[in-house]
C-alpha cells in the first residue's frame, strides 16, 4: 500500500525531483512535500474546486490527480501565478471588489477565474457565473467575485 | 469639549469609508496561514474510527493489530483516553431546568451519534492513522434508535439517557397577554400553519482543524486554532485537560470560514490535545469533509407550529408558536444547545406590535450528530414563522404583504421599548426600513411584471420579510450562565518608535474583515495613515482577554473597544506633545501622522519625533512626565442584554411547475446596522449571508434515514449555493447608531441567514397561491413543490 516512485515534474518554474508514494495526490504533494500551502483541501473529492491548479496550461483538480501522473508535467499554483504576475490584474480587483472574505477558496477562483479570462471569455455575469460554478465558495455569495472577473476584461458588464 | 464622544464631530479619514482589507494580499498570492498548513518538526497526524451506529453498545474494541501498523506513534480506545480529559457537561444556569449528561472526548460504553469518535489512532501521516483506524477490530450491539424528533417524546420511544426518564432535555414557555381572549374578539381571523425547518451544516470550506504543540519543558500547550474564541478554548483545554489557564496558548490565524461551526467543543480536538501532550510531540488533526458532514454541528431542526389572529384592519391580535427542536444526544459544551430554541422564543414575532403572545419550545435529544448555534441562531425560524403566518394571514384577508406589515411594525418613533416576548429593543427603524425596500426593489413594477408573467402562465412570486437581529451581546447571554465566554473585550493599541501604530484585539478575524476595520477605527480615531497600522488578533499570549467573534459582535464590541483605546492613546501622546512643545494639549491634534496646530493644521512634529524622543531620549524630558505610549481599553455592553438591529428582505422567485424548481430572479436587503464602519465590507458580509439563507431556504438538508444513518456526506450529494444559481443581491442601509456606544455600530454577519430563508419561502408561496398550492417546508426542494402541487402524491 505504499509503493514509491519517481517522479520529475516542473513546479511553478522550477524543477522537481522526489520520491513519493504512489498513493499520494498531488494537491497532498504540493502542500506537504513542497511547501507550496496556497492550493486548499476543502473536499478531497472533485467538487470544491479550492485545488484548482494549472497542470500543463490547463485546470485541473489537485485532488483528483495522483502525484505520480505530474511526471514531466508543468505545474502552477497559485504562488506561481503570483510570482509570475499572472494573476496581478486579478488579485487588484478581487481587493478592490472585497472578492475574498476567509480567501480559502480564493486560489482555486483566481486559477478558474484566469482560465475564463485567458480563454477570451466576455464581461457576461451568467456566463462568468456559469464558469465559476465548479468553484464553491461559502463566504462572498460570489458577486464581487463576479463583479472583480468583469473588472479585469473590462468594458460594460452585461 | 474633549473625550471621546467628540470623535465624530470633526472630519473622519476612515470610519465609514470603502477601504480595501490589508489581509487581502496575502491570501490572494496563496501566503495564508491556515491550520493545515502548519508543519511542525516531529509532528503526527491523528484519525478517528467513528461509530457506524446512531445508538449501540460498544461490546469489544481490539486495538492490537491497530497498533502494530507501520508509522503508528498510539491508539487510544475511548475508555484509556477517559483516564486523561474529563468529561463535559453542556448546560448553563440560565437556561433553568436545561440537562445533559457528561460526555467524553471518544465514547465510552455506548455510543449515540453515526459519526461518534470512539478511537484514536496517531501516526507518521494521515494516510498510515487512516490505514491503522481499518485495523481496529470493533464489535457493537446495535441499541433501538430515537431518530425524528417528533416521536423522540413519545412513550415508547427509546430513551437515550435512561437516568433522565425521557429524552427531553429542555422546555421554556413564554406568555404575555391573554391569548384566549385576544383570539376570541369578534372578528378576529385566526391562521394556523406547521412549519419544518431541515438539519443543515456550515460547510465552512476549510474543514475543522487543529494542531496541538506541547512542550514538556514548561508544561505548555498551544492549540493552533481554526475558530473563534481563542480564550474560551483556553479554559475549556485547561478544564478537560488539567493544565493551568495560564499554560495554554491559542493560537488562530487565518480561519477558512467558522458560522458559529467551529466555535463549540468537539471531542475529536480535545482528544487531540491529550494526545500531544501524552506523546510529547505536536500532533494534527484535520477533518475530511465526510467526517465534517457527520460531526460538524448541524443546524436548525425545528417542527413549529403557529397559529395567528388577525383584525379586520390587518393588526394583529395574537401569535402563537410551538416550536419543537432535536439538538442529537447532549447539549453542545459551552454554550449549550438550548440557545437556538430560546432565540426563536425570544425573538418570533418581534418586529411587531400584538395583544398576546404565547410561545412553547421544547428542545429534545435524539441520535442524530449533535445541533449547536450556526450563523444567525433562531433568526431564520423566527423570521420564517412570523413573516410566513402574517402572510398567510394577509391572503386571508385579501391584503397586501407591505401593508399588513406597516399595519404592525413597531414604530419608528416608539423606542425604546419591549417585544411581546421581553426583549428590549433601541434605535430600530423597522418603518423607515420597509419603505426603502419597498423603493429600492421597485416593488410596484415587480408586481406589475409578475401579473404580466402569470399572463403567459409563468408563476413568479414576491416575498417581503421584516426582522430584527441580535448583535452586541451583553453578560446575559451566556457568562451569567456560568460559561467561560467573555461578554467584554479589550484593545491594546501602541505607538512605536517609527511612529506606526500596533494594534491588537480580543475579537477575531475569520474573512468578515475584523483586523481591517480596527485599523480604520485606530487610524481615523488616532490620525495616522492607516497602512502604517499593524494588527494581531486571535493569539491568547498577546492580545487583550476577550470573548472573540461571534453572535455579530465583533465590530460593536471590538470596534468600541479600538475606538476608546485609540483615544486614549491619542490623549496620552497629546499631552507629552504639550510638554515637548511648550503647547496646550487643547490646542494640538495629530492628523496623518503628524502632531498639528489644531486650528490652522499646521505641523508642529511628527509623530516618530515624539515616540523616539520619549524611547531613546528620555533624557531630553522632564523628570516629572511620565509617558505612556500605549493604551488598552475595554468595553462591554451594560444597559441592554443585547444590542438588536433590524432590516427588512425581498425576494423575487419564479416556479417552475413542472419541475418544482425555484429560481431566485432577485433579491434586497435592507439593513440597519447603526454606523457602517467599512461600506464594502458589511454589503459582503450581508449578501454572503443572504446566500447562506438562500442555501437552507432552497438547498441544503443533512438526510438521515430511520435508523439515524446520514445519508449525504460528500459535496456532490449536499447542495449548497454555487455561483450559477444565485442572484445579485441589492443591499441597502439605513444608519440608526446605537445609543450603547460612541462608535455607534451594531453587527451586521447573521442578517442575511436570519431574514433570507423566510423571504424566499413568502415569495414561493406567493408564486403558488393562485394555484391553490403552498409549501411549509424548508428547504423548498422541487419535490416539496410538486407535492404541494399534486403533481407527485404522498
Ligand atoms: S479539494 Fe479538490 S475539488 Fe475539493
Ligand atoms: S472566501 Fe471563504 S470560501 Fe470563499
Amino acid at each position: 500500500m505504499t509503493g514509491m516512485a519517481r517522479l520529475t515534474c516542473r513546479v511553478n518554474g522550477e524543477e522537481v525531483r522526489a520520491e513519493v508514494p504512489v498513493r499520494r495526490n498531488l494537491l497532498d504533494f504540493l502542500r506537504n512535500d513542497l511547501g507550496l500551502t496556497g492550493s486548499h483541501a476543502g473536499c478531497e473529492h472533485g467538487v470544491c474546486g479550492a485545488c484548482t491548479i494549472l497542470v500543463d496550461g490547463v485546470t485541473v483538480r489537485g485532488c483528483l490527480m495522483l502525484a505520480v501522473q505530474a511526471e514531466g508535467a508543468e505545474v502552477v499554483t497559485v504562488e506561481g501565478l503570483a510570482e509570475s504576475g499572472r494573476s496581478a490584474a486579478l488579485a487588484a480587483a478581487f481587493t478592490a471588489r472585497n472578492a475574498l472574505q476567509c480567501g480559502f477558496c480564493t486560489p482555486g477562483m483566481i486559477a478558474s477565474a484566469l482560465e475564463y479570462i485567458d480563454g477570451g471569455g466576455g464581461p457576461d455575469r451568467a456566463a462568468i457565473r456559469a464558469h465559476l460554478s465548479g468553484n464553491y465558495c461559502r463566504c462572498t455569495g460570489y458577486q464581487a467575485v463576479v463583479d472583480a472577473v468583469c473588472d479585469v476584461i473590462g468594458g460594460a458588464a452585461k | 469639549m474633549t473625550g471621546p464622544a467628540t470623535i465624530f464631530d470633526r472630519p473622519n479619514r476612515y470610519i465609514g469609508t470603502a477601504e480595501p482589507r490589508a489581509d487581502a494580499a496575502r491570501l490572494l498570492q496563496g501566503r495564508g496561514r491556515f491550520v493545515d498548513d502548519i508543519q511542525l518538526p516531529r509532528m503526527v497526524h491523528a484519525a478517528f474510527l467513528r461509530s457506524p451506529h446512531a445508538h449501540a453498545r460498544i461490546v469489544s474494541l481490539d486495538v492490537a493489530a491497530a497498533r502494530a501498523m507501520p508509522g503508528v506513534a498510539a491508539v487510544w480506545t475511548g475508555a484509556e483516553m477517559a483516564a486523561h480529559v474529563t468529561p463535559w457537561v453542556g448546560v448553563l444556569t440560565h437556561l433553568a431546568g436545561l440537562r445533559s449528561p457528561p460526555q467524553p472526548a471518544l465514547a465510552v460504553d455506548v455510543v449515540r451519534w453515526q459519526g461518534e469518535p470512539v478511537a484514536m489512532v496517531v501516526a507518521a501521516t494521515r494516510a498510515e492513522a487512516e490505514d491503522a483506524v481499518e485495523r481496529i477490530e470493533a464489535d457493537y450491539d446495535p441499541l433501538p434508535a430515537a431518530v425524528r424528533m417528533e416521536e423522540a417524546l413519545s412513550p415508547d420511544a427509546p430513551v437515550i439517557h435512561p437516568e433522565f426518564g425521557s429524552n427531553l432535555a429542555w422546555e421554556r414557555r413564554v406568555e404575555t397577554g391573554d391569548m384566549a381572549a385576544a383570539m376570541a374578539q369578534p372578528g378576529v381571523t385566526v391562521v394556523e400553519r406547521t412549519f419544518r425547518f431541515g438539519r443543515h451544516t456550515g460547510v465552512t470550506l476549510e474543514p475543522r482543524a487543529t494542531v496541538m504543540d506541547y512542550d514538556p519543558a514548561e508544561d505548555r500547550l498551544t492549540m493552533h486554532y481554526s475558530g473563534q474564541a481563542p480564550h474560551m478554548m483556553q479554559v475549556v483545554l485547561s478544564r478537560h485537560l488539567g493544565l493551568p489557564e495560564e499554560n495554554i496558548r491559542v493560537i488562530s490565524n487565518d480561519v477558512g470560514g467558522s458560522f458559529g461551526i467551529k466555535i463549540h467543543t468537539y471531542g475529536d480536538e480535545i482528544a487531540v490535545g491529550a494526545a500531544a501532550r501524552l506523546l510529547r510531540r505536536p500532533v494534527k488533526f484535520v477533518a475530511d469533509r465526510m467526517e465534517s458532514f457527520m460531526t460538524d454541528i448541524h443546524a436548525r431542526d425545528h417542527v413549529v407550529t403557529g397559529r395567528i389572529g388577525v383584525h379586520a384592519d390587518g393588526r394583529i391580535a395574537g401569535l402563537e408558536i410551538d416550536d419543537l427542536t432535536g439538538i442529537g444526544p447532549f447539549s453542545m459544551y459551552p454554550r449549550t444547545s438550548a440557545i437556538e430554541c430560546n432565540q426563536v422564543l425570544n425573538l418570533t414575532g418581534a418586529p411587531y406590535r400584538m395583544e398576546a403572545y404565547r410561545a412553547r419550545g421544547r428542545v429534545v435529544f435524539q441520535n442524530k450528530n449533535m445541533m449547536c448555534q450556526y450563523r444567525a441562531v433562531g433568526h431564520p425560524i423566527a423570521m420564517a414563522v412570523a413573516d410566513g403566518l402574517l402572510d398567510e394571514a394577509g391572503r386571508a384577508l385579501g391584503m397586501d404583504p407591505v401593508v399588513i406589515r406597516q399595519r404592525n411594525l413597531i414604530a419608528d418613533d416608539a423606542y425604546p421599548t419591549t417585544s411581546a416576548s421581553g426583549m428590549k429593543l433601541d434605535d430600530l427603524s423597522h418603518q423607515k426600513t420597509l419603505a426603502k425596500l419597498v423603493e429600492v426593489m421597485g416593488y410596484e413594477a415587480l408586481r406589475a411584471d409578475q401579473a404580466a408573467a402569470r399572463a403567459r402562465g409563468v408563476h413568479r412570486g414576491i416575498g417581503i420579510l421584516s426582522m430584527v437581529e441580535v448583535t452586541n451581546p451583553s453578560p446575559m447571554f451566556y457568562g451569567i450562565g456560568g460559561a467561560p465566554i467573555a461578554s467584554q473585550d479589550g484593545a491594546t493599541v501602541r505607538l512605536d518608535a517609527g511612529g506606526a501604530l500596533h494594534i491588537s484585539s480580543s475579537v477575531t478575524e475569520q474573512g468578515q474583515g475584523t483586523n481591517a476595520i480596527l485599523a480604520q477605527i485606530a487610524a481615523g480615531v488616532f490620525g495616522v495613515d492607516i497602512g502604517r497600522v499593524k494588527v494581531t488578533t486571535g493569539d491568547t499570549a498577546t492580545v487583550p482577554y476577550g470573548g472573540g467573534t461571534w453572535a455579530s459582535r465583533g465590530a460593536g464590541i471590538g470596534g468600541e473597544a479600538m475606538l476608546l483605546a485609540a483615544h486614549a492613546l491619542k490623549e496620552q501622546v497629546l499631552e507629552v506633545a504639550g510638554v515637548m512643545l511648550q503647547a496646550g494639549v487643547e490646542s494640538l491634534d495629530i492628523r496623518a501622522g503628524k502632531i498639528v496646530d489644531e486650528a490652522t493644521g499646521a505641523e508642529r512634529m511628527g509623530l516618530a519625533d515624539l515616540a523616539r524622543t520619549v524611547y531613546y531620549r528620555g533624557n531630553e524630558l522632564p523628570a516629572d512626565l511620565k509617558p505612556e505610549l500605549v493604551a488598552t481599553r475595554h468595553y462591554r455592553v451594560s444597559d441592554m442584554p443585547f444590542v438588536f438591529t433590524n432590516g427588512a428582505m425581498g425576494a423575487y422567485v419564479e416556479v417552475d411547475t413542472d419541475t418544482g424548481f425555484t429560481k431566485v430572479l432577485g433579491f434586497w436587503a435592507v439593513e440597519d446596522c447603526g454606523r457602517v464602519i467599512n461600506p464594502m465590507l458589511v454589503d459582503e458580509q450581508v449578501r454572503g449571508g443572504v446566500v447562506q439563507g438562500i442555501g437552507g431556504a432552497l438547498y441544503e438538508e443533512c438526510l438521515y434515514d430511520d435508523q439515524g444513518q446520514l445519508l449525504n456526506t460528500t459535496m456532490a450529494d449536499y447542495l449548497v449555493p454555487m455561483a450559477a444559481e444565485m442572484p445579485d443581491i441589492v443591499v441597502a442601509h439605513v444608519e440608526t447608531p446605537t445609543k450603547t456606544s460612541i462608535l455607534g455600530a451594531k453587527g451586521a454577519g447573521e442578517a442575511g441567514t436570519g431574514g433570507a430563508p423566510g423571504a424566499i419561502l413568502n415569495a414561493v408561496n406567493d408564486a403558488l397561491a393562485p394555484l391553490g398550492a403552498s409549501v411549509w417546508q424548508m428547504p423548498i426542494t422541487p419535490e416539496r413543490v410538486l407535492r404541494a402541487l399534486g403533481v407527485v402524491a404522498d
